[in-house]
């Protein structure tokens, strides 16, 4: 019964590692780099909820949808005024501005918001599930988590496959000259690349704090880093890679959480990580591309 | 015969190459014009400079009526003017029926007509048809050529460029795509081909221009350079 607990607060945590790594690799397929100021915009996102419900009274459902809104706007400006001046510049020189992009949203916050840790107040009003005669008890934040894991992940494979739109980030994402003769707007999908990536960011940090209440400038920072080694994990560019490496990496962290000890946690995860890139390079679900010549 | 497509003085420049040094030349309508030039002449380069891939440092491209050299690459084809690129560049992951509909991306005149716009294309191209859940990736070089030009005809085109559609292939499927050429310009697309493969592209073109380093070095109707002393030594071969 242990176990099972165990393993259902893993895949929740999984779950919101899981939307976070959604956006590190829809980001990384479209416009092929590592935006590393997603788990910054997840902060963002947390803080616009604690305001709104907080200081402002709003209930939360009209919190999130605001922060989700923000956190679109954020991403967008991010892209057009950082990124988007260094399409065609080197890979390096867009890490590096990305890691700087990061460092600003931090350091804004701590001036706006300061730095003593606030302490979030859930969203979710649901009771916990209790299951088997009280032995297993299941938070509310829990089922909510995993519930808007399973609908965001359904949502955009639908997207992806069966909108207009979905098929040109498809079609951008493998061959950006291709996709421009075929008369699709590059710049367009990639903008709407980062709004949809930090519109799940926004939900992503409302999931987390609920869960884990303490919000500081630095709160996405170490989630950002999991999420992106849950990409990676998966195998980076690919939407289910992400999902299921996320879910993997909650699990992971949870259970060494659990059997073999707290301080270690992070060190088995990125161990793994290390295992399965020594013997996938492309991820689990990565494609291998071959190509023609 | 109106004129199609009209470049004015064109320079390009690739990184600090000056890859196209004013260039002039004109396509009418319903003609088959050919670019022939050896490796790095510039076929490519003007290629991406009229389908907007690559920004002209000067000169004008004008393609009916409509300025288009400093258009961006995803209007232009809105125009009725698609690009087959060299390398065929089909959507590896896609399947054959995908990569057509995307092909049709900026189609605003229905379901139905974009769906008897694709029977028609695989009824030119049958091979395609056999193969349309197949992902794209896995097809041979032929076919894929056969996509990619598939996936232009289907934005219905008024002229189609292609670039290079030969390279790598047999020289039984360069005829067959030679011929799918040919038959594209009869039902009314207009073509300008760029080749290496000089014998092949005069015979099926109308009129011609040689590029070397950049320049336009002769021009005139296919069949008169398909004569010319110098073309023959340099590009035929005998």
């Amino acid at each position: 019964m242990e176990f099972l607990s165990y393993l259902i607060n893993g895949i929740s945590l999984g779950s919101v590692y899981a939307i976070i790594a959604l956006g590190y690799t829809m980001v990384y397929g479209i416009a092929k780099m590592l935006n590393f100021a997603h788990g910054d915009v997840i902060m963002v996102g947390s803080y616009i909820v604690f305001i709104a419900v907080n200081q402002m009274g709003l209930p939360p459902l009209v919190a999130i949808v605001l922060s989700m809104a923000v956190c679109t706007v954020l991403g967008i400006v991010i892209e057009r005024f950082a990124y988007k001046p260094l399409r065609g510049a080197s890979s390096l020189a867009v890490l590096i501005t990305a890691i700087g992009v990061s460092y600003l949203l931090q350091n804004l916050a701590l001036l706006i918001w300061g730095a003593d840790p606030k302490s979030f107040t859930s969203v979710v009003g649901i009771p916990p599930l209790h299951l088997a005669g009280g032995q297993l008890v299941i938070s509310g934040e829990t089922i909510v988590t995993i519930v808007v894991g399973a609908i965001i992940m359904a949502g955009l494979i639908f997207f992806v496959n069966n909108t207009k739109m979905g098929r040109a980030m498809l079609a951008v994402s493998e061959d950006k000259g291709a996709a421009q003769l075929m008369g699709i707007n590059v710049n367009s999908t990639i903008a709407m690349t980062f709004a949809i990536g930090s519109a799940l960011a926004a939900v992503a940090g409302v999931l987390l704090c609920s869960a884990y209440p303490t919000l500081q400038p630095t709160t996405g920072a170490m989630p950002g880093i999991k999420a992106f080694t849950a990409a990676v994990f998966g195998g980076i560019g690919s939407i289910p890679g992400a999902f299921v490496g996320g879910i993997l990496l909650g699990i992971i962290e949870i259970m060494s959480k659990a059997y073999i000890s707290t301080q270690l946690a992070d060190a088995i995860v990125f161990a793994v990580l290390i295992i399965v890139l020594l013997v996938r390079p492309t991820g689990l679900m990565g494609k291998k591309i071959s190509e023609k010549v | 015969m109106g004129e199609m497509l009209r470049v004015s003085d064109l320079n390009v420049f690739y990184g600090s190459i000056h890859a196209i040094k004013d260039v002039s030349f004109h396509v009418n309508e319903g003609e088959i014009v050919t670019l022939i030039g050896a490796n790095g002449a510039g076929k490519t380069t003007t290629m991406h400079a009229i389908s907007g891939l690559l920004k002209p440092k000067s000169g004008t491209i004008d393609f009916l009526g409509s300025r288009i050299s400093q258009m961006e690459a995803h209007k232009i084809i809105r125009l009725g003017l698609a690009q087959v690129p060299e390398g065929r560049r089909v959507f590896s992951q896609l399947s054959v029926q995908e990569n057509l509909s995307m092909g049709a991306f900026t189609r605003k005149d229905g379901a139905t007509a974009i769906a008897n716009d694709l029977e028609m294309v695989f009824e030119r191209l049958p091979r395609l048809k056999e193969r349309r859940k197949q992902q794209a990736g896995t097809l041979s070089g032929g076919e894929q050529q056969m996509l990619a030009i598939g996936r232009a005809l289907m934005c219905k085109p008024k002229m189609l460029l292609l670039d290079e559609p030969s390279m790598g292939l047999s020289p039984l499927l360069v005829k067959e795509i030679f011929k799918i050429i040919q038959d594209v310009n009869k039902s009314g697309v207009t073509v300008l081909l760029v080749e290496q493969n000089a014998k092949m592209a005069l015979e099926i073109a109308d009129r011609a221009y040689v590029l070397e380093t950049g320049t336009v070095k002769m021009e005139g109707p296919a069949d008169e350079l398909a004569n010319n002393i110098e073309v023959r030594k340099a590009y035929l071969g005998c």
